[in-house]
């Protein structure tokens, strides 16, 4: 276990009137991988930038493995940040990119090429260091990015949607290989992203944005399960919201509605179209003025419901959450 | 959202500019202030100043004298008329470039940059022998046809000679528009049923429109501030001859400089406020990721011979002062013949034995004034693009109004301000020193390092600075390890282009200079050229200012070249 804890305090930015981040407060536990998820526009970045240091809260602070930083510069908070674009610096080697941070710590020669060696080798680019960073693929400059940071031993990493510039495939093995990383060093970890599965894979917690305001913080599996809100319910996965009896909506995923003879079950409804997924069938399915989307595990042999067939749909309130309208 | 953080980092996140950055900033502002501001309020306040307070009589006498309402039009015309002549060459060049797969590509280009390294005064006498009425080309159309050509008769000259020198910056301003129009709009309008004409005159041109208009706004400006070709070629009723004269003249203390110069300035600034005007809104950069430009065609075979034979006549054009000059200098006598009776370096000779120390003064200088310059221009770009430091606008906007100072009223101001000073331990005028000839000569080159530079800086992406401050570096090692190494180009290129333009630079010179022994290769250049016998030598000077600058020119290109190739593209 490495690195520090960071503690984000009433944080509140803006420019002007537009406000930016709004009374967020969070803590990030020593160790712990942490996802911020939200859409463009939600603050995550900003957020992220502060804790590095590029800014000042508003009001609010900042500490990190308990200090206060809110004021401290970039450059004296030894916070590691991986940069969505890398930003590899194009005149120097891959080497002497890695070197940077060590050399501005004013380490001797032995030691830093001795480090440099050993971050590289740890991100299996250990002969790569004379290159130049053009010379690189996208998924090799990324490692690159992120050798860089370890080298210097951060007490916090940071990654702004560190895969967003790599194609699909790379996406998954990249994605991997950093949770991998991460438990080996077990480095604070914090990461950002728009895309809900890849905060659903990797992140032990997360909070999820949305304007500037943190709408819910928890594990993956809770926030999916029981999502404090429409926006979050929405945000993770296909939700279903039914208004339920005595005020309030259920939040029902397409897996948690079984789909039963018509007539019985608690709903009544219409099959407008059902898609053949291979392990599951998606049925979309009009109930009053609303339409359901229901997945039903598919077995050999079983045959779908066909559009226009009346269903009854069920569900169980007891394993189910209901939100505030 | 990225991006709108990436650029509010460097706005106003509430960082209060550090005191390095205060020094730094009024350090250039005392700078401008000093050399630029101080010396054209002069230049205008002199022009109201009557025995009795401030007066508009000067304007008065101005515009009564029939002198200079006469010259007045005179410079209107001959810029507006250089203008047409630059469209007339430039305009097809660059839509050859543009729109067609030609092998003429390549020349085109080379014909956009030869016109540049000669300044129109050093070619001018050239032009004189072989376009003037006893000139190589009247004697032979004479000789075969009958009749002559007044190419160079009174004003003709003048815009013939600045037509053919200022038309590669329409071409170069016209050429990056068109460029920069993705194929996807014309396709668009051609998808919804535009094609020919209609395609050009909907899409293409109102889209190219903002780079012919800068391009045009810069000749109209540069021709009407001239000195040297109308000095040269003897056409002095213009207004920058007039204010010069006035001023070397009469002297210092006569009204009517000044008002001229006034006049000058105001009519540049408006000239390149009201194209702002056209311009403002009108960015039309439409290049998609990967590449753009317009679609190409292949060319027919009868418009491919045609646009060859006008691409042959052009780069004769262009090329006729460059090869008159050197003619001049390698022959001994050339006066009513088609070419020089025979040839000699004896020239070349007389420059090196005597005149070595105009060179040895135009390296220094330039050198001197170039990298003052680009500390300048990186300076200003730095403050404007990453610092909240207050007025760093203001530093920008006023290191761009030299683009609208004519050299001439520039260098009256400095002579107005700088002559009742002495050089500290002696009693030489500050305004004679040639120090400051290096300063003038930075403040009027300012405007395009400052560009190079912003340029430069511009396209390095925050976060590589970003980066290396979360890595430990502080300001001063970020700009020193990865902000100054990665500019390095555009500095470089904003070192040269300064260098080149200044090394051949008269109107300040002329002023400027009172000291045989301290002046530059350009004073000698226009010297040489006021007699007949000096005109050998003088053409001498001339071929080698030329190639000195060409040469250097070359080397930027290639070194921009090899630097972009080295870092090739990265993830961005």
């Amino acid at each position: 276990m490495s690195g520090s804890g960071v503690a984000v305090e009433a944080v509140s930015f803006g420019y002007g009137q537009a406000r930016i981040l709004d009374d967020v407060s969070l803590q990030v536990n020593k160790g712990e991988f942490f996802a911020f998820l939200g859409p463009s526009g939600s603050g995550k970045t900003t957020l992220l930038r502060l804790i590095a240091g590029f800014g000042t809260p508003g009001s609010g602070r900042i500490l990190i493995g308990g200090r206060d930083v809110s004021r401290v510069p970039p450059w004296r908070r030894n916070v590691g940040m991986v940069f969505q674009n890398y930003a590899l610096w194009p005149h120097m080697s891959v080497g002497a990119n890695v070197a940077f941070g060590l050399e501005q710590r004013r380490r001797p020669r032995a030691e830093i090429q001795a480090r440099v060696a050993a971050a590289l080798d740890l991100v299996g680019l250990a002969d790569y260091a004379d290159r130049r960073p053009a010379q690189l693929s996208g998924g090799q400059q990324q490692r690159v990015a992120l050798a860089r940071t370890l080298v210097i031993e951060p007490d916090v990493l940071l990654l702004d949607e560190p895969l967003s510039n790599l194609d699909a495939q790379l996406r998954v093995e990249m994605r991997a290989e950093l949770v991998a990383l991460q438990r080996k060093i077990g480095l604070t970890t914090i990461y950002v992203t728009h895309d809900q599965e890849e905060a659903n894979a990797i992140a032990d917690r997360m909070a999820v944005l949305d304007q500037g305001r943190i709408r819910q913080l928890g594990r993956p599996i809770e926030l999916y399960d029981r999502p404090a809100d429409a926006f979050v319910a929405g945000f993770l996965g296909t939700a279903n919201l039914i208004p339920a009896e005595g005020g309030g909506r259920w939040v029902l995923r397409p897996q948690d509605i079984t789909l039963v003879e018509a007539g019985r079950g608690r709903l009544r409804g219409r099959v407008v179209q059902a898609e053949f997924l291979g392990a599951s069938v998606r049925h979309r399915i009009a109930v009053g003025d609303a339409v359901l989307i229901v997945d039903e595990p598919h077995r050999l042999g079983r045959a779908a419901p066909q559009a226009g067939a009346e269903v009854g749909l069920d569900f169980d309130p007891d394993r189910s959450t209901r939100i505030a309208d | 959202m990225t991006a709108a953080v990436a650029s509010g980092a460097a706005g106003t996140l509430g960082r209060r500019a550090s005191p390095g950055q205060i020094a730094v900033g009024l350090a250039v502002a005392l700078f401008l202030a000093l050399f630029l501001v101080l010396p054209v309020a002069r230049v205008m306040v002199a022009a109201i100043e009557g025995p009795d307070g401030y007066t508009l009589d000067h304007f008065g006498d101005f515009a009564r004298t029939a002198l200079f309402r006469e010259a007045f039009a005179n410079s209107i015309y001959v810029a507006f008329m250089a203008v047409v002549l630059a469209t007339l060459i430039a305009v097809p060049l660059a839509y050859l470039l543009a729109r067609f797969r030609f092998r003429g590509a390549a020349l085109i280009q080379t014909l956009g940059v030869i016109p540049l390294v000669m300044p129109p005064f050093v070619g001018a006498v050239a032009m004189q022998l072989v376009f003037g009425r006893n000139g190589s080309v009247n004697l032979l159309l004479n000789e075969w046809f009958g009749f002559r050509i007044p190419f160079m008769e009174g004003l003709n000259g003048v815009i013939f000679v600045e037509g053919l020198h200022y038309f590669p910056f329409i071409l170069l301003n016209l050429s990056a528009a068109l460029s920069n129009i993705d194929a996807s709009m014309e396709e668009a309008a051609q998808n919804l049923g535009a094609s020919g004409w209609t395609l050009a005159r909907r899409i293409v041109l109102p889209l190219a429109l903002p780079g012919y208009v800068a391009g045009a706004a810069l000749v109209f400006v540069k021709v009407f501030d001239d000195l040297g070709t109308p000095l040269l070629l003897n056409a002095t009723n213009l207004l920058a001859p007039q204010a010069y004269l006035r001023i070397t003249s009469i002297g210092l203390d006569d009204p009517l400089g000044y008002v001229i110069a006034t006049v000058m300035v105001a009519f540049s600034l408006a000239a390149v406020a009201a194209s702002a005007l056209v311009l403002r809104g009108r960015d039309f950069s439409t290049v998609q990721r990967g590449g753009g430009g317009l679609g190409q065609r292949e060319l027919t075979a009868g418009r491919r011979i045609a646009a060859w034979v006008f691409i042959s006549l052009v780069l004769l054009l262009v090329l006729s002062p460059h090869i008159g000059l050197l003619l001049l200098s390698l022959g001994t006598v050339w006066s009513f013949s088609v070419l020089p009776d025979a040839f000699t370096l004896a020239h070349y000779g007389a420059v090196f034995g005597q005149s070595a120390h105009y060179l040895g003064n135009t390296v220094l200088y330039c050198a001197l004034a170039a990298a003052l310059d680009v500390v300048l221009g990186t300076a200003i770009a730095y403050l404007v693009l990453r610092t909240d430091l207050p007025g760093r606008r203001w530093l920008d906007a006023v290191a761009m109004i030299p683009i609208a100072v004519p050299g001439v009223v520039l260098g009256i101001g400095m002579l107005r301000t700088f002559h009742g000073i002495n050089l500290p331990g002696s009693d030489q005028p500050l305004a004679t020193f040639w120090g400051m000839l290096i300063v003038a000569y930075a403040v009027r080159r300012l405007p395009y390092a400052l560009r190079a530079c912003t340029a430069a800086l511009q396209q390095l992406h925050i976060s590589l600075e970003e980066a290396a401050e979360s890595l430990g570096a502080g300001k001063l090692a970020t700009l020193r390890r990865i902000v100054v190494p990665l500019m390095a180009g555009g500095i470089l290129a904003g070192f040269v282009t300064s260098f080149a333009t200044a090394a051949v630079e008269l109107s300040e010179t002329l002023l400027l200079v009172t000291r045989e022994a301290d002046a530059p290769a350009s004073y000698g250049i226009y010297v040489y050229m006021q007699s007949p016998a000096g005109r050998g030598p003088g053409a001498a000077l001339g071929v080698i200012a030329v190639v000195v600058v060409a040469v250097a020119t070359y080397f930027s290109h290639r070194l921009a070249e090899i630097d972009r190739a080295k870092r090739g593209k990265l993830g961005r």
